[in-house]
């Protein structure tokens, strides 16, 4: 394999688990605050369809992005509302709504565009375009730093970059502020945070609500991020539940969420350019790589190499003390 | 809260949840641009008015009931099998092997083998996050969600490289043998008059009820099944009371994956007859809402899978005569699960104020 190769391996591996990284840490801030977040999938599906539409119709992605955050957002309220207000099952409202987002998305986007479920086709402004960095086409020939940046690092929407520097953002929010601390502390024990006289339900709203944001962000990636050009059905495909298995694989932590999206990433467009890949002894089958990110969460879940540790109060609702 | 009368609980609260989840899809119809009533009497006469119509719906439900009833039983243990649609897929598998690998004279003795089939691959692969569960700890939700994940691609792998016949292109298993069908409700004695024969309804729907009854005094007159509500309601008193978590956990999962794997019964062997890749179809989720809309309780399971049968036949019909998207089915499970499992409190309290007002009024 030469280094062009491997470049372009590298480089879809980054575009496929971009919005894996943006899932996994809307992920973790829900989690990470004592609220599970199954939903992650649904979300992002609608995110993208109000994206790809909005964009479509107004021929701006940054009205598409506003307008995929929203309907993000709307479906995290209806999870807080039903996981904190309401004390509700989170797993199961989470599975409600992965199925309102799969049967919403093709119902309005048949009602708006009469197009089976897609979203009109959208280029120019109407979605984010590659950006050029400073000096990427210059240093082109410079061997091997050259072509990496220019072919990997440079060549990105600016969704990409948004999605990057949302890892450092949130291991400060999480671990550096006050506000972090207080978020930590109601997913691990709500009472003390309670005591301390700091409202669970807020917090925990507020962590639902970035959640819904990121996966916002991640719909419209998915809808108006070029090379894509336009909502799809069920376009996203499983990648919430990936998303999730990442979370797990990163043991609720931003850094190595990072390490575990791109890994997601690169494993899937390794499975999609060599397909069944024949290691010398035997080959193995491309249903093998498509399935590895599943199997080594069930690997880590079961504490055979590393352990994740949730969140001790994952997925109990807070009953305050009469 | 005052505590509500035995009746709301089972009967008043699950209603209330169903028809709110479907004033609010009938919204999305009027939305859509449709008369929420026509498409209601499409929907009755698409799925109930003819003997075709009924043959589909009672087809659904038999797949619903299996499901249904496997999620259930392990949410009586506490435990959430998210896992149906794999284990479902992998019982799918289990009839096509037994299938295949015998040139069989009748039905009668395919029946029973690929029951077998359909129960052991269903159940190991509910096993796997069973035991992982109850011995390594790792959640339920998770390992069985990824297990659903795991089992498509071992599917795919499977129907692609082994069980594709020769010089076919398409990932699926070569037709049954004749001996291997099932009867349809049409060729029966004395009820087939009243089925259409090009309906899939087979006698697989028989077994779905045995299923039920068999659950119910499993869970109601058993010990295993006292063993299993203990377990559920409080881990630690099962414990006081020398009840193994480890065994029931395990118990209770290969049951549910043997029931979801069951369903294979109905439509890999019953209606497809042959293996193809997607031949679940979402059933194993549909579980989830039936399970909850049933209050885990056999009957309400059987209620529930007849409404759903009817959601999804009903569906399809207007999905053909109407501009609303056959998705229109996906929505009404989704609020079904939103209204019966996460916003049940809600309900709770509104009828519990409710109750206290009429009370107040009386007083």
């Amino acid at each position: 394999m030469d280094l062009s190769t491997l470049l372009q391996v590298l480089d879809s591996g980054v575009r496929l688990g971009v919005p894996l990284l943006l899932a996994c840490l809307a992920g973790l801030y829900s989690e990470r605050s004592g609220v599970f977040d199954i939903g992650l999938e649904g979300k992002m599906l609608m995110a993208a369809f109000f994206a790809g539409a909005v964009a479509s119709i107004t021929g701006s992605a940054w009205l598409g992005l506003i307008a995929g955050i929203g309907g993000s957002l709307s479906l995290a309220i209806i999870h807080g509302i039903a996981s904190i207000t309401f004390r509700g099952n989170q797993l199961i409202s989470g599975v409600a709504i992965n199925f309102l987002a799969s049967g919403l998305t093709v119902l309005i986007g048949q009602r708006w565009f009469h197009l089976g479920g897609r979203t009109p086709p959208i280029k120019g402004d109407a979605r984010f375009e590659s950006i050029t960095l400073p000096g990427a086409d210059a240093l082109a020939g410079v061997p091997v730093f050259g072509p990496i940046y220019h072919d990997l690092i440079s060549g990105h929407t600016i969704l990409v970059y948004i999605a990057f520097a949302c890892v450092p953002l949130t291991w400060w929010l999480l671990f550096r502020t006050r506000f972090g601390l207080r978020l930590r502390a109601v997913g691990e024990n709500p009472e003390s945070v309670d005591t301390a006289g700091i409202s669970v339900v807020r917090l925990r709203y507020t962590a639902v609500a970035m959640a819904g944001l990121l996966c916002g962000i991640a719909g419209a990636y998915l809808a108006t991020s070029a090379p894509s050009a336009g909502f799809g059905k069920e376009m996203t495909a499983g990648k919430g539940f990936i998303a999730l298995a990442a979370l797990i694989f990163a043991n609720w932590r931003p850094w190595r969420a990072l390490g575990a999206t791109m890994l997601f990433g690169l494993l899937e467009a390794v499975a999609i350019r060599f397909q069944n890949i024949d290691v010398g002894l035997f080959v193995v089958p491309v249903q093998f790589m498509q399935a590895l990110p599943y199997i080594l969460t069930v690997v880590i879940l079961a504490g055979f190499i590393g352990k994740a540790t949730p969140p001790r109060a994952g997925g109990e609702a807070y009953v305050k003390e009469r | 809260m005052h505590k509500l009368p035995p009746w709301a609980d089972v009967v008043l609260i699950p209603l209330m949840s169903v028809i709110a989840a479907f004033a609010i899809s009938a919204l999305v119809i009027v939305y859509i641009g449709e008369n929420p009533w026509e498409a209601l009497k499409i929907m009755v006469d698409g799925a109930l008015g003819s003997a075709y119509g009924w043959g589909y719906t009672l087809y659904y439900a038999t797949n619903f009931m299996f499901t249904g009833l496997a999620v259930s039983i392990a949410f009586r243990a506490s435990l959430f099998n998210i896992g149906g649609e794999g284990q479902a897929m992998l019982g799918g598998l289990g009839v096509a092997v037994v299938a295949l690998a015998v040139p069989w004279p009748h039905w009668s003795l395919a029946l029973p083998a690929a029951m077998l089939g359909a129960v052991v691959f269903g159940a190991a692969w509910a096993a796997i996050p069973a035991w992982l569960q109850a011995r390594r700890g790792s959640h339920i939700v998770i390992t069985t969600m990824m297990f659903n994940f795991i089992g498509a691609a071992v599917l795919n792998y499977v129907l692609v490289n082994i069980l594709r016949p020769k010089g076919s292109m398409d990932p699926a298993t070569a037709r049954f043998p004749k001996g291997a069908h099932l009867p349809t409700l049409h060729d029966l004695p004395l009820i087939g008059s009243y089925f259409d024969k090009n309906t899939p309804a087979n006698i697989t729907l028989f077994i779905a009820l045995a299923a039920c009854v068999a659950v119910w005094y499993l869970m109601f007159r058993s010990r295993l099944g006292y063993a299993i509500r203990a377990f559920g309601k409080s881990e630690s008193a099962a414990v006081y009371a020398g009840i193994s978590p480890f065994r029931i956990t395990m118990y209770v999962m290969l049951i549910s994956g043997g029931l979801s794997g069951m369903m294979a019964i109905n439509n890999v062997m019953g209606e497809a007859e042959r293996l193809v890749l997607n031949a679940v179809e979402g059933a194993g989720f549909i579980g989830i809402a039936v399970a909850l809309m049933g209050r885990n309780h056999p009957f309400g399971v059987f209620l529930a899978a007849l409404l759903f049968g009817f959601l999804y036949q009903g569906g399809a019909e207007l999905g053909l005569w109407t501009s609303i998207p056959i998705e229109l089915r996906t929505v009404v499970q989704a609020l079904v699960i939103l209204f019966t499992g996460a916003l049940d409190n809600m309900m709770r309290m509104a009828v519990a104020w409710a109750f206290g007002l009429a009370r107040r009024r009386a007083a």
